[in-house]
């Protein structure tokens, strides 16, 4: 019988690596791993807590002869402060790329963000890949995004063997997702700012895990945006997730900023008050033609989920 | 017996004869009714209920060569810019929204400060107004919308009562997008705009404390002018001269055809006005 060939899955904790991992695990060896907790994936996956700046996380890549790697693991600003995160986020994927050098891993997935675009009242609609990623200019906090994205890209060129295909997501939302706006969508009643309501892109966790799956499985290297060619307003969105909205002062920004440092809500999270302003919208169609991608659930999908929680 | 105010409000928003023309927009809009740059139709049908009213009622608006703009396909309809607000954008949105050669909604390139005003921004952007970057306007035109672009810009819109009907320096960027795109120019004359509000002066320091490009001192009085829209004949470029300077000759080609249905329509009006 011909032996499963092995895939390192980081970041195993997400809920969307755990999707991305029951699909594969049929079909390949998986081995996980998380920063932050040795998950419990059950037979056949072998799960391991482990810093990638750690010594100790080579001796993952001795052990097993990976065939590929889907590196999903990224602590938010929620979780921990902004150097130990760079150290994990950045330094730690450097690690990661070396590593998969030195023991010829053929492919790698690289999860991102569309955050890295940055939201400005500037932004044109429909953000092709080319576009400069300008998140930087307006708050530290998505440094290591930024960062992590250009890591990623140099890595890529440098080093074709890699074979890195970097994924730039807009929002994820569904069963199991707890980034800010799916929070926005889960609670009862949630902050947005008066006076905006910015034009936004969701796509749905199994939409999301079967673009992966797809990049990993096809290995077309490049940088692709995914989103589905489908729009609402933010405060369309919350209100079609069943939730109300509670105005938060839009003006002067310092207002803003004081308000949201005050209230301290993970569901509103200073760093991203200008994603509550002003539209991010990414164009999906590199991805969607090279890979043949198009997502399976629809907005209504998503809110009808949420509706359900309430 | 003169209709109460809240008679009024209620024809103004349940008025249903808009619907017609709704269910037979081109655009293409997603399962929430929004497209890419934020347009929506619901927000669209209350927007134009109530520039009905001003189109019809306030300004009484009437408008000649709407045979000129192509009922479907990628165009620029580029007026004279007038009147301190944006109201001339959204009665040429309005005669192509009702068109009755065929209805289309129109995309209109606006100022990039704009998305930064509460409600504003939104409000614009859901009726179809976009921000004026080159990117936009190509990405609309490969889409093939019909795009109103003002090259005078502000120095048209806000420009002294005493200059009405003199056009300012065009920008270039609409003749590129045009020649690159193969679009065809529609050229508009907008008369009357520039009686309903009129600005006697600009008041540069007040503009530079609140970061905004004009302070017009206006009469804070609309004037219900009666409006004239002219739609000229659309004019094509081929995408063949390079230099600046030949572009710029292209852009005086538009501007000259501008001044030209103007002209007319100032003596037609005139002339209406010394019968009565």
């Amino acid at each position: 019988m011909e032996q499963k060939k092995t895939i390192l899955v980081t970041g195993a904790a997400g809920a969307l690596a755990k999707k991305v991992i029951d699909k594969l695990k049929k079909d390949y060896k998986i081995i996980a791993v998380d920063f932050r907790t040795k998950v419990d994936l059950g037979i056949p996956v072998e799960s391991y807590k482990v810093d990638f700046n750690k010594r100790i996380f080579e001796d993952i890549f001795r052990e097993h002869d990976f065939d590929g790697i889907i590196h999903l693991g990224r602590i938010t600003a929620q979780e921990l402060n902004r150097f130990t995160r760079y150290n994990a986020n950045v330094i730690g994927t450097r690690k990661l790329f070396d590593l998969a050098r030195k023991y010829n891993v053929p492919k790698t997935v690289v999860m991102s963000t569309y955050f890295v675009y940055g939201a400005s009242a500037y932004n044109p609609s429909l953000l092709d890949e080319t576009t400069p990623l300008k998140a930087s200019e307006l708050t530290m906090d998505l440094v290591d995004s930024v960062e992590l994205e250009n890591l990623s890209t140099i890595y890529l060129y440098k080093h074709p063997e890699l074979n890195i295909t970097v994924l730039r997501p807009c929002n994820i939302a569904g069963p199991g997702v707890r980034n800010t706006f799916s929070m926005l969508f889960s609670e009862k009643r949630s902050p947005v700012l008066w006076g905006f309501s910015p034009l936004m892109q969701f796509i749905h966790i199994d939409d999301m895990r079967d673009a992966i799956v797809t990049a990993f499985e096809k290995n077309i290297p490049g940088v692709y945006n995914v989103a589905p060619d489908d729009y609402i307003g933010l405060q369309d969105a919350i209100k079609a997730a069943g939730s109300t909205t509670i105005p938060i002062p839009s003006i002067p920004p310092v207002l803003t900023e004081a308000v949201a440092k005050f209230l301290n809500w993970k569901s509103f999270p200073s760093y991203l008050i200008n994603y509550f302003k002003y539209p991010v919208i990414i164009d999906g169609s590199l991805f969607a033609k090279t890979f043949h991608f198009k997502p399976k659930k629809t907005l209504d999908d998503i809110f009808t989920y949420y509706r359900s929680l309430k | 017996m003169a209709e109460s105010k809240t008679g009024v409000f209620k024809k103004i928003f349940n008025d249903k004869s808009i619907e017609e023309y709704i269910n037979v927009f081109p655009n293409r809009v997603g399962s929430f009714g929004f497209d890419a740059w934020g347009f929506n139709i619901r927000n669209m049908k209350s927007n134009m209920r109530l520039t009905k009213f001003l189109y019809e009622s306030f300004f009484k608006v009437e408008t000649f060569g709407l045979e000129n703009v192509p009922t479907n396909g990628r165009c620029l309809i580029i007026p004279n810019h007038s009147g301190q607000l944006p109201f001339d954008g959204m009665l040429v949105g309005y005669s192509l929204l009702t068109n009755p050669n065929g209805a289309r909604a129109p995309k209109a390139m606006v100022e990039r400060f704009l998305p930064s005003v509460p409600f504003i921004g939104n409000w614009l952007s859901s009726v179809g107004a976009v921000i004026g970057d080159p990117i936009n306007c190509e990405r609309m035109l490969d889409n093939e919308e019909a795009i109103i672009v003002f090259p005078e810009g502000t120095r048209g819109s806000n420009k002294l009562y005493k200059h009405r009907y003199q056009l300012q320096r065009f920008g270039a960027g609409f003749m590129h997008l045009a020649m690159k795109h193969n679009a065809p120019i529609i050229p508009v004359a907008i008369i009357g705009m520039e009686e309903s509000i009129r600005s006697y002066a600009d008041i540069k320091p007040l503009a530079k404390l609140f970061g905004i490009p004009v302070m017009p001192l206006v009469i804070p009085f609309i004037f219900p002018s009666k409006v004239y829209i002219y739609f000229g004949k659309p004019i094509h470029f081929e995408n063949d001269v390079y230099k600046e300077h030949e572009i710029k000759e292209r852009v005086e080609k538009v501007k000259s055809a501008i001044s030209k249905l103007l002209k007319q329509g100032l003596e037609k009006r005139a002339s209406e006005t010394s019968n009565k």
